[in-house]
């Protein structure tokens, strides 16, 4: 198994609109001309498509780390999972349907152990490909920031290399022809991950929701399809894929739609700060106060108050405020200046690391121990009273 | 019954009892959403489909199983079980059905818009071939200038702009691209 990192691209805390964008995200759907899809493929097929595709991806001199995750244990799919280079039903498996195409028989392995692979470029992970989600390849391109223009860029470069290789299924009327009909057409699925701590504060959220619905975009969880919403970390997405081209999709949520909800969590922002500094100030230093202090910690509540904390980042009350076009420039170990109140410094970078670190599988990676919950939870605890100390 | 602030249908009705009193408000949704009276979300696409696939349930004419896709043998039965198609000729062979079902869940698309692999999988006679890029090309046009209408009508510019340029590569006589030169910016007063 190769080395898996433990810091990513997406948590830089660089690029555009960091405030509220944390990462972009763009994903095409792509399958083979004449094989069934994943759920009906015979194990003989899942292993010839996932031999053609490996040997394509080998040829692309991109650098990409191929890895096999019906051979990897759970704790690597999860450390995957946790790093946004594969879904949660690809970490699980999907088990064929009775009766599938190929040989006739009723398949008796496990989910998990059904031939499906992920490769992805090493070591920046900007770019990765799935082998057998719900579709036979899912390519993948990660940006820190607002950047889904670079995402969808180096997503069709990729797209491009691997058809020239690759008979794609595809059809005049129905374009690109995928297993479940909400992603034909295009295949393409742009997405964000947004921080929305202050529309939540402000009792927002649910406009935004709901705005979201009448646009015919998702707003999903911190892991997407099926996942909660972590610390006010929402994804959201076009559900549109057939019937428009990429660059309207793309001009439609770059030109419109983020604008607004960044616009929305920055007015909340200003009107939390403007009406009611103390009780945001009180509400972000309280989460300093347990992240820097307690014992015991679950990731649910590290996510809770690491959201305060990064909400409390972007309202400058741990030092100057993060600037895009500061960052641009800015090394990463530069330090931030300090509050004036006397608190220490903190940026956003460091507390998207620790969201990331204190998630079960990484924080054993980051130890180097494996753990039970109960001694993860005392382990998590540590870690983030380590690196709060100084502020 | 009207809504309590304009003329429209009412459609959002609230019933709240505070302290044994009871206060009872009919809305319509444009004014539930202004006042944030919770309505129902509106149904996403995969809800659409499901939605879909539960009427298509009980077609009133069907055999037992339903159409089967000649390739893999998929009935349409199993698709409205599971909302995954079983390859890609699933495509061709229940496209009657699935065209209805993509216009509604993919606001208005009949036609793929876009990309196209430079070796796409379906194999044709090339007369055949230059007639279907011909009449898909047409139906492409057509889908986009009405998207491009609606977004005119909804003041949605941005859009507008990049439907227009999609209509202008498309080579629609509507929409040619521009013939003179743009006049130049002023520069200020020379002296």
């Amino acid at each position: 198994m190769p080395p898996i990192r433990t810091d990513s691209e997406w948590l830089r805390g660089e690029g555009d609109a960091t405030d509220v964008v944390v990462s972009s995200r763009v994903r095409l759907a792509r399958n083979l001309a004449n094989v069934p899809f994943v759920n009906r493929m015979s194990p003989a097929q899942r292993l010839n498509t996932l031999n053609t595709v490996r040997a394509r991806v080998e040829s692309l001199g991109l650098h990409m780390t191929w890895i096999d995750l019906h051979r990897a244990p759970l704790s690597e799919r999860t450390l995957l999972v946790e790093r946004h280079l594969i879904s949660l039903q690809h970490a699980r498996g999907r088990k064929p349907a009775t009766g599938h195409a190929g040989t006739g028989q009723t398949p008796t392995r496990p989910a998990a152990e059904e031939p499906r692979a992920v490769a992805f470029t090493s070591p920046d992970e900007r770019l990765s490909i799935m082998v057998h989600e719900e579709d036979h390849l899912r390519i993948q391109a990660l940006r820190s920031g607002l950047d889904l223009a670079g995402a969808m860029a180096q997503a069709d470069d990729a797209d491009d290399r691997l058809e020239a290789g690759l008979t794609y299924a595809f059809g005049t009327r129905f374009g690109y022809l995928t297993a479940c009909p909400t992603n034909v057409g295009t295949g393409l699925r742009l997405s964000v991950m947004l921080h929305l701590p202050s529309l939540r504060l402000t009792g927002n959220i649910e406009r935004v929701k709901h705005a979201a619905g009448d646009m015919n975009l998702a707003l999903r969880g911190f892991y997407g399809e099926g996942s909660e919403a972590a610390g006010d970390f929402y994804q959201l997405s076009n559900q549109t894929t057939f019937g428009k081209s990429e660059a309207v999709l793309l001009r439609e949520l770059t030109g419109e739609i983020i604008p607004r909800v960044l616009d929305y969590e920055r007015a909340a922002r200003r009107s939390l700060l403007n009406r009611r500094r103390a009780d945001l100030e009180d509400q972000v230093f309280r989460a300093l106060g347990v992240l820097s202090r307690a014992r015991l910690m679950t990731t649910e509540e590290a996510m809770r108050q690491l959201s305060l904390l990064r909400l409390g980042v972007v309202c400058g009350l741990f030092g100057a405020a993060p600037d895009a076009r500061d960052r641009a420039t800015r090394q990463p170990g530069d330090a931030e200046s300090a509050h004036p109140d006397g608190s220490g410094s903190l940026d956003l970078a460091t507390v998207n690391r620790l969201m990331l670190h204190v998630q079960p599988a990484h924080l054993q990676r980051v130890l180097g121990v494996e753990m039970d919950q109960d001694r993860r939870r005392a382990a998590r605890a540590t870690l983030l009273r380590d690196a709060l100390a100084g502020v | 019954m009207k809504c309590d602030q304009c003329d429209q249908e009412a459609t959002v009705h609230e019933l709240r009892v505070t302290g044994g009193k009871r206060l009872e408000r009919h809305l319509c949704e444009s004014c539930a959403r202004r006042e944030g009276v919770a309505a129902q979300p509106p149904a996403s696409v995969p809800e659409l489909i499901e939605k879909f696939l539960h009427q298509a349930a009980k077609p009133p004419v069907q055999t037992a199983a339903g159409p089967a896709c000649p390739r893999c043998g998929l009935a349409f039965a199993e698709f409205r079980e599971t909302g995954l198609l079983g390859c890609p000729d699933c495509y061709q062979a229940f496209e009657a059905q699935l065209g209805p079902l993509l216009e509604r869940s993919h606001e208005g698309g009949t036609h793929h818009v876009g990309k196209t692999p430079k070796r796409a999988g379906h194999a044709s006679d090339p007369a055949s071939a230059v007639a279907q890029e011909r009449d898909d090309r047409a139906a492409r046009i057509a889908a986009l200038s009405k998207q491009l209408e609606q977004a005119v009508a909804g003041e949605h510019y941005e859009r507008a702009a990049a439907l227009r340029d999609e209509l202008r590569r498309l080579g629609d006589p509507a929409c040619p691209p521009p013939t003179s030169a743009p006049p130049a910016p002023p520069t200020g007063p020379t002296n």
